[in-house]
This record gives structure tokens, C-alpha cells and sequence, in this order.
């Protein structure tokens, strides 16, 4: 038995080491994602020093003949570390892989600033994206440029809170506002419609500064704003914000998108907001903001074949905005147009439909054609006080562009046709002041740029119009690299308009000033129609401080009025209109900074000095509630988003206006004829933003938190049916305090 | 004058795309970034008749379109190579291609891991 044995185990080691062979065999495996284990089929095994290898089946498993001249196995399988083994019996059982230690891509990534200056854009524009929307958190279009110093936000009366944005010393009616570059607040909805762009719709906004482009009409005079809205194709699937603050406002954004084909994809997009608190902070008996109601509703579709060159848009949106201001016992039912008490009440219902189709033509990516046309509706029925204010306005909007180049894509142009027609119906205290206004035009617009230092936009264009006769406006931009990034812009152009008095005013209805215009023999209202130039210098330098990059920036504009329709409030009561007859101007300089004081710390400063003067009736004067001076500067600091996306986001703003003109009033007892001057103030807002996921985040924030409220806003407030009463004479906030909450749930 | 106004901008837009022979072309140009982009793009647009120039940086195609009557492929390679950049049929000269910037060096394959401008 021993010898048995023995020869057994002899022959066992004689074999391994000796010159016959025997098979050794063993089954591969590794561990997967999930450390489960799975056979390594196809596998390369080989003696040391030998090239001669066999490969693995299926389960793994080989079997391969021992070899002369080595006793260790190398085991080789791509992205696994090669395994060397002793082969010491002959069946090697379960041998184990390990995969090759291979580092996942590290991705080193840099967000671009909120707002964005270019210096290759020909035209001075800043590039405000969404998440600049997200720093002012109750927020529409109009109160999103409260971060932002481009644009100021001014709150135009002490009854209805609007705010109101001008832009280079002019108020918004100068400004071209469109809408996915459709022009959307306009006429009736001039004081209100920047109210009714939801902030959480927005995808980025271009301003522009100084003249426009003459492809989208000759009504820009100091600036334009184009909203680019959410697109269904590129949009979130789903996202949610619910928003409260301490006055009982409360809103609900909601966005839900979707692809029907690879395609077609549509989106509808739904805001709503309440605001349900009667507030009296001042006790000054009026409530210091309106109870308000909105319903907003948009679908958008939106479709695009790259391979046929077709896209196209389709959007309709309904509106339905309701408010309730004046004295704090007022009561609509029982109260309304009586002197009971002083209320008013505003109704807005708005139907605007608009679509795109553009087609760029196969085999030639630089010649395009594209087809927009617009349809508004937009109904405001309101009073205050004892005074009406009815007015409708049907529009409708078409543009045929067609873009090509000249030889080659140096020199781009842009031709085509548009027209529009708006019909009024507008009523004052029951009294008609319906029209109807049409216009078709023409325009003409060429590109050059060497692809280097030199760019030029040259637009002209020639319109017909009922009241305003024909007419062109050309417009001229240029831009010039002088050094390492440095651009030097400049700008000319004319506008021209016809003033909507009555819509773009209608903060003079809240007070008891007698309106009067002054007729000349012209159509609309009998006035003249505005016509202005506008030019300016801009200068941008980009540089590395500290391998940060800096942003500097400064720009003067001239706007000068060859006809104004001037809006005086000179008289203490009384506003009226009429014809300039002298000179009026805005001048405007403008100084940014932008810079990364540390990493993830942005600071942006701005200083703004502005000089609006207009020969009013009684004297040549400062534009009233204008201030001269004005700082911003906004700090913003985000921690490193985790794997997660788990982030802390901090944002403070702080405004500094300068005095602002006040016009008399029969209270004032103030030796200066032509009133007084408000004192300067400071405003105050800070949010700050958890981020817990990649779909949820929370946002807690307060808005004028050092509590600086005008104290009388409202001028003898005691006595609103007298003469003197006056709630349009605002410089300051008439809230103080305003703290939110609110969360924002999106899915990608 | 709407009539006439409209018919004026048809003639223009017809008048700058009618005689024109046009022909697309895709070739293969050697170079690493987006400053190379800026680079062959210039070059080859400024060779008169060529309409448009458009180089993709991860394919390294330049898709071009030119008048058939003013211009031929080999000269948009000869001023492309003139920059510094190779083609099929064109390679650029030492001097104009050690002219490039560091990270523009193509022809080092290490040079497409640099940090790009």
C-alpha cells in the first residue's frame, strides 16, 4: 500500500516536472459591476516564455498541456491584469481576474457667468441666462433685472406696484421688446405685459443697448429686449416651483415637455399666482401692494429636421390677470366708482398666437429662409377712482426674412418684407379714442466681418405707415478689436413711433391729475409722432487678473429727441401731453466690472450716470423720479457641486439710487418752484439656494431687508377724491421686508 | 411702391445666387483645436470663390463651398498649407507650420492633450 503510495505521488511530481505532459486544467472568471461572478470566455492562456497559448470557452474553463521549459502559467485578457501563476497540481480550480485599475475620465468643468458680454458680437449686448432669473425668486421678466445692471427696474406708482423698465434714461415703450424675436410688449400691454413672462419660462435674455436691428421693425429707439422662452426640444421633462412670501403671495410655475417623434416635441408651460393679504405697513389707509390673481398658460411646439433643413414653431398663450388696489376698506361690490371709498380694478385677458417656419436651403447652410407671423389680443378693462380706462388691441404681425452672403460668408445680409397692424379700441371715462394703425416696410441688412479684428452691421430700412407716413431708418454698428481682448463698439441709428400716451402712462391714472393734450393737427391723439437718433461708444477688455478672468467694461449713449410727445407733471394737478418744442436728450455712461474675487466668488459692480433732460413748458428740466446716480453691485457664491449635485448657492444684490427729481405739488411747501429732490437710498436683497439633488433644490431669500420704504407715497392719501391726491410721484419701494421660500423639482 | 419694393428684393436676392456655379467638397485638414479652426477657416475663405468654410475639430473634415469657374480644391489646399496646416495633397512647410502656436503642432500627437486657447 505504501509503495502504491509512493509510486503515486512520484509519478504525480515526475509527470509536472518530468517530460511527459499532462493536462492542467482551470476555469476563469471575474467579478462584474454587480461582484457577481461571470466567466471570462476567449482568454489567452500561455507557459511562460512560450507563445504557443490557448483560449478559454465559454464557461471559462481551459485545459492546456504542461510544458518543458516553464511551470508557471500567464493569463492574459484585455483590460484585466495579467495573471502569472505557480503550477504546482493539475487542476488549478477557480481563478480569479482582477480588471486593469483604470481611473473614469475626470472631468474638469468651468460654468460660464450668468451674464455674458461678448466681445465678438457687433452690437453691445450682455447675454443674461436662467440662472440669473433664479437670483430673484418671485420673479418675472420685469423684476428679473433686478439682479442685473443693464436694465433698470423702477416702481412706477404707489398703488399698483408695477415696475417698470427703462433703459438708458428712457422708459420701455423706447425699448423694442420681443419675444423669440417677435415683438410682444407693445401698445396696450406697455405698462403691465413684462408681468406676464413668467422668469421661470425664460431660457436667456439678449440686451441690447443703444439702436436695434433693423430686421425686427424701426420702433427701437434706446435698446432692445428679446426673451428666448424654454424649448420644448432642449427643456427640462418636467419641472415644478411653488414660491411664498410673507405678504401671502404665493406662485406655482409648473413645465412639462415632451417628444411625439424624434422631431416634433411640444411643451406647455403653466404659471399661476395669488396674492391674497391686504397690507397696510404705512398706514397710509391704501393697501401698499394689490391683491392680484394670474392664470398663464403657453403651449409651444416646436419642430426641427436637420436632414430636410425645415424648422418651425408654434405657440399660443392665454393670459387672464386680475388686481385690486386703492384704500384698504374698499369693496368692489358696494364701492366701485363711488366716493365711498378710492379703489380701482384692473382685468387683463390676453390670446397671442405666434409661429416660425424656417427652412436653410440643402447643400447651402449659409442661405436661409425663415416666415414669422403673430396674432394678439389683449383686453384691459379698468378704474380708478371715479375715472375708466378701457382698451383693446388687436395685432397682427408678419416677417419674411431671407438671409443670404455676398460671395462669401464675410459678407452676410439679411432681406425682407414685414407688416402690421394694430387695431385700438380705447375707451377714457366712456370718451372713444379708438385707431387703427398699419404699416409695411422693407429692410435691408449686411454683415461684414475679416474674421478678425473688424465687423459691421449696415441695416436701412423704409416703411409706410398710416399716420406716420413713409420713412427710413437706417442704422449702423461697428465693432473694431484694438487689442488682445479688447473691442471698441460704436452705434448709430434713428426710430421712430407713435406714442401710446394713454396705455404707457397709466400710472397717472392713480391720482387726481386732470389729463390734457394738446392738439396739433397730426392723427394719433393729435400729436406727433417720436422720432429719435441714438448713438454711442462701448469699449470691453477682458483680461486675466491672478489667472481669473476680469470683465471691464464702459459705454456712453446719446439719445436725442427730434420729436418727443413730452409727458409733463410739472403742474400739480395736471399731466399733460405735447409736442417738443426745444430739445430733449438722455445721456447715459455706464462702468461694469465683473470679476472671480476667489474661486466661485463673483462680484459685479456697476456705476451708471445719467443726464435726461426735456424743455418742458415751464423750463428746461431733469426727467422727473430720474435718478442721476446709480450703483449696483452684486456678489454671488456657489460651493463645488457634489457628485450628487448637492450645492450651496449664496447671491446678495445691493442698489444704490441716487436723488431723483420730485415734481411740485400743491402740498409741497418747498421754495423751489420745480419741486424737490429725493434722498438717495440703499436696497438691499439676498438669497441663498440649497441644491439637495440634481432634481431638487430649496431657495430662501428677502428683498429690501435693510427696510427702506418710501414714507408717504401716496400724496394726500386722506383725501383721494380732492385735487391734490397724487400716488404716481414714487421713488422708493413701498414694501420693505419681503421674505419667500420656495422649491424648485425639475426632471431631466 | 409695396409692388415695387418687393420686386426689388427679389431681384436682389436672385441677382446674388443666380450665375454662380456652386460646389460642395469635403477634404480632410490636419489640426488639433478650435484655434486651428479659426485658422483654416480664414484662410480658405479668404480665397476668392469660396463661399463658405466650415471645419469640424473632432473629424477633422473642412466642408467647403466654392464657385466652381473661380476656384479649385488645390488652391484652397495651397493657402491652406500656406497657414501651416496639411492636407491630402498639401504639405505645409516647415517654417509656416513651426509658425503655429504650441498647442496647435499637430503633427505631435502629445500636442492634442494641451491645454487649448
Amino acid at each position: 500500500m505504501k509503495t502504491v503510495l509512493f509510486f503515486i505521488l512520484f509519478s504525480i511530481v515526475g509527470l509536472l516536472h518530468g517530460h511527459a505532459q499532462i493536462q492542467i486544467q482551470g476555469t476563469l472568471k471575474a467579478y462584474n459591476h454587480g461582484q457577481k461572478l461571470f466567466p471570462l470566455s476567449g482568454a489567452k492562456v500561455s507557459w511562460l516564455n512560450n507563445k504557443d497559448s490557448v483560449l478559454t470557452d465559454i464557461e471559462g474553463k481551459f485545459k492546456i498541456l504542461t510544458s518543458p521549459s516553464s511551470n508557471r502559467l500567464v493569463v492574459h485578457y484585455s483590460n484585466f491584469r495579467n495573471d502569472t501563476l505557480l503550477v504546482n497540481r493539475p487542476n488549478l480550480g477557480l481563478l480569479i481576474l482582477k480588471p486593469e485599475i483604470e481611473l473614469q475620465e475626470v472631468v474638469i468643468s468651468k460654468d460660464n457667468s450668468s451674464v455674458q458680454r461678448s466681445l465678438f458680437d457687433v452690437q453691445n449686448v450682455v447675454t443674461v441666462d436662467s440662472r440669473e432669473m433664479l437670483k430673484a425668486a418671485c420673479c418675472n421678466l420685469s423684476e428679473s433685472f433686478e439682479t442685473n445692471p443693464a436694465v433698470d427696474v423702477n416702481i412706477a406708482d404707489a398703488i399698483t406696484g408695477t415696475k417698470q423698465i427703462q433703459m438708458l434714461g428712457l422708459n420701455s415703450p423706447y425699448l423694442l421688446i420681443t419675444q423669440d424675436n417677435i415683438p410682444s410688449t407693445r401698445g396696450a400691454s406697455s405698462a403691465h405685459g413684462l408681468s406676464f413672462i413668467p422668469g421661470n419660462w425664460i431660457e436667456s435674455i439678449q440686451i441690447t443697448k443703444g439702436m436695434g436691428s433693423v430686421v425686427n421693425g424701426y420702433e427701437s429707439i434706446s435698446g432692445q429686449i428679446n426673451t428666448t422662452l424654454r424649448q420644448p426640444l432642449t427643456d427640462q421633462q418636467f419641472f415644478l416651483n411653488l414660491y411664498g412670501n410673507n405678504f401671502a403671495r404665493f406662485e406655482l410655475n409648473s413645465r412639462w415637455n415632451t417628444f411625439l417623434t424624434n422631431k416634433l416635441s411640444t411643451g406647455i408651460f403653466f404659471h399661476a399666482n395669488t396674492r391674497m393679504a391686504r397690507v397696510d405697513d404705512n398706514n397710509d389707509g391704501f393697501l401698499d401692494t394689490p391683491l392680484s390673481e394670474q392664470i398663464n398658460l403657453m403651449n409651444r411646439w416646436q419642430y426641427g429636421d436637420p436632414n430636410s433643413g425645415w424648422i418651425s414653431f408654434l405657440n399660443w398663450q392665454y393670459l387672464r390677470d386680475h388686481k385690486q388696489t386703492g384704500e384698504m376698506h374698499f369693496d368692489k361690490n358696494s364701492d366701485k366708482l363711488s366716493t365711498e371709498h378710492w379703489g380701482s380694478e384692473h382685468d387683463s385677458d390676453r390670446f397671442d398666437i405666434s409661429s416660425k417656419v424656417g427652412y436653410v436651403f440643402a447643400d447651402l447652410p449659409y442661405q436661409s429662409i425663415g416666415l414669422q407671423m403673430a396674432y394678439t389680443y389683449h383686453k384691459q378693462d379698468a378704474y380708478y377712482g371715479l375715472r375708466t380706462y378701457d382698451i383693446q388691441q388687436s395685432s397682427f404681425y408678419g416677417n419674411l426674412i431671407f438671409s443670404s452672403i455676398i460671395g462669401s460668408t464675410m459678407h452676410k445680409y439679411k432681406t425682407g418684407i414685414n407688416y402690421m397692424a394694430d387695431n385700438y379700441k380705447e375707451r377714457l371715462n366712456s370718451s372713444p379714442l379708438d385707431r387703427r394703425e398699419n404699416s409695411m416696410g422693407a429692410f435691408f441688412e449686411y454683415t461684414y466681418s475679416d474674421l478678425d479684428k473688424f465687423s459691421m452691421v449696415a441695416g436701412i430700412r423704409f416703411d409706410i405707415h398710416n399716420h406716420l407716413d413713409g420713412f427710413f431708418s437706417p442704422r449702423l454698428h461697428l465693432r473694431y478689436a484694438i487689442w488682445d481682448k479688447g473691442a471698441l463698439r460704436a452705434s448709430i441709428g434713428r426710430g421712430k413711433r407713435s406714442a401710446k400716451i394713454l396705455a404707457e402712462n397709466q400710472k397717472l391714472f392713480n391720482s387726481s391729475r386732470e389729463i390734457l393734450i394738446e392738439n396739433s393737427n397730426a392723427s394719433a391723439y393729435g400729436l406727433q409722432p417720436e422720432i429719435a437718433w441714438n448713438y454711442g461708444l462701448s469699449f470691453t477688455q477682458k483680461l486675466y487678473l491672478n489667472k481669473r478672468l476680469m470683465v471691464l467694461s464702459a459705454d456712453f449713449y446719446r439719445t436725442q429727441f427730434e420729436n418727443q410727445v413730452v409727458v409733463d407733471w410739472e403742474t400739480p394737478t395736471e399731466i399733460s401731453f405735447y409736442n417738443l418744442e426745444g430739445k430733449s436728450y438722455s445721456n447715459s455712461f455706464q462702468i461694469d466690472l465683473s470679476y472671480e474675487l476667489i474661486q466661485n466668488l463673483q462680484l459685479r459692480a456697476t456705476y451708471k450716470r445719467y443726464q435726461v433732460k426735456t424743455d418742458y413748458k415751464a423750463a428746461k428740466l431733469d426727467k422727473p423720479l430720474q435718478p442721476k446716480h446709480r450703483f449696483f453691485s452684486n456678489l454671488s457664491y456657489q460651493t463645488v457641486r457634489s457628485p450628487i449635485g448637492k450645492q450651496w448657492r449664496f447671491d446678495t444684490t445691493i442698489h444704490w439710487q441716487g436723488e431723483q427729481r420730485i415734481p411740485r405739488s400743491n402740498l409741497d411747501l418747498f421754495t423751489n418752484s420745480f419741486g424737490t429732490y429725493s434722498p438717495s437710498y440703499v436696497l438691499l436683497n439676498a438669497q441663498i439656494t440649497r441644491v439637495l439633488s440634481n432634481t431638487f433644490e430649496l431657495y430662501i431669500g428677502g428683498e429690501n431687508i435693510t427696510n427702506y420704504a418710501q414714507k408717504e407715497p401716496i400724496i394726500a392719501s386722506n383725501n383721494p377724491f380732492g385735487p391734490n391726491f397724487d400716488a404716481s410721484m414714487n421713488y422708493a419701494p413701498v414694501l420693505s421686508g419681503v421674505y419667500y421660500i420656495g422649491f424648485r423639482y425639475k426632471l431631466n | 411702391m409695396k409692388l415695387r419694393l418687393i420686386l426689388m428684393i427679389c431681384l436682389i436676392s436672385f441677382s446674388l445666387s443666380a450665375q454662380d456655379k456652386n460646389k460642395n467638397e469635403t477634404i480632410l485638414v490636419e489640426a488639433n483645436c478650435q484655434m486651428c479652426q479659426k485658422r483654416i477657416e480664414k484662410a480658405a475663405i479668404k480665397v476668392k470663390g469660396v463661399k463658405y468654410a466650415s471645419w469640424d475639430i473632432p473629424s477633422n473634415q473642412l466642408t467647403l463651398i466654392y464657385n466652381e469657374n473661380k476656384t479649385n480644391l488645390k488652391d484652397i489646399q495651397s493657402a491652406i498649407a500656406e497657414v501651416g496646416h496639411d492636407t491630402k495633397e498639401y504639405i505645409a512647410e516647415e517654417a509656416s507650420y513651426q509658425n503655429l502656436p504650441p498647442c496647435c503642432l499637430y503633427r505631435d500627437p502629445t500636442t492634442k492633450e494641451m491645454d487649448h486657447h
